[in-house]
């Protein structure tokens, strides 16, 4: 058995509506803690978890999208998210946070963490993984 | 080969621990080893020992339970699913100040971390669901 394995977290719902999207990044956080090579990817309505500007004061529930700004200080920092479904939305890159990693062993230079690919890019790192956890 | 589950579905409402339910005993059958069953989201609802579903269907937490004792699986309920969602050990109840514990024979409480760990340490990690 490898010491690390490469974890994928597939994210496919809206952030609200229902839980699976809170609490799947509730086991990244926990997961990030364990040193395994970590990426996350949003299709589907899951890309609406990393739009800009969430507002969820009419609905009561927590607006809990600023948390995933903190990932990139967990070394969470491959996040790929479809083209397909960004499109089909009718989002682009410019309407997802701006979400960033500062790379230690290039003097602390912020890079983007989000990286949007086609479905069949995404199919192959799916291939890849060790261990995929479906939200 | 040594698999773990993971379950994210409450039981009746949805097929999922029935399913994983059927795998997991057809893998032990089968000679296989099962490092852990971990209940998620409306999963942790498939531990609580005060469900009382009609005498003419399967009882889904009681033979969660059994199957626990014969082969002795860690059945595992996520600590903060089952604290949102109502499920308790004497523990938890005492800790979040509740008058009573709910959780069926067999099970334990624990955090995510639990969840991680199966992901490495097995060589499939099976989850059922959405």
């Amino acid at each position: 058995m490898p010491e690390t394995k490469k974890f994928l977290y597939v994210n496919r719902k809206a952030p609200y509506g229902t839980i699976y999207a809170l609490e799947a990044l509730e086991v990244v956080l926990i997961g990030a803690a364990f040193e395994q090579d970590v990426s996350l990817a949003f299709l589907d309505d899951g890309v609406y978890q990393i739009t800009k500007g969430q507002d969820t004061k009419d609905v009561g529930m927590k607006n809990f999208s600023p948390t995933y700004k903190a990932l990139g200080d967990y070394d969470v920092n491959k996040i790929y998210v479809e083209q397909e479904s960004l499109d089909a939305r009718g989002l682009t890159l410019d309407d997802l946070l701006p979400l960033t990693w500062e790379d230690e062993d290039d003097d602390w230079a912020k890079k983007d963490s989000i990286k949007v690919i086609s479905a069949a890019e995404m199919a192959k790192i799916m291939e890849q993984s060790d261990v995929v956890f479906s939200f | 080969m040594k698999f773990s589950v993971m379950i994210s579905e409450g039981p009746y409402t949805h097929q999922a621990s029935d399913t994983a339910y059927n795998f997991t005993k057809a893998a032990l059958e089968d000679g296989h080893e099962c490092f852990r069953i971990f209940f998620y989201h409306d999963g942790v609802n498939n531990g609580t020992r005060l469900a009382s579903p009609p005498q003419d269907d399967r009882d889904i937490v009681n033979r969660w339970s059994a199957l626990a004792k014969e082969y002795k699986l860690d059945l595992v309920l996520c600590v903060a699913a089952a604290q949102r969602r109502g499920i308790a050990d004497a523990d938890e109840a005492k800790r979040n100040g509740k008058n009573a514990d709910n959780i069926a024979p067999g099970f334990r409480i624990s955090g995510l971390g639990q969840l991680i760990e199966a992901g490495i340490q097995s060589d499939r990690l099976i989850t059922f669901g959405d």
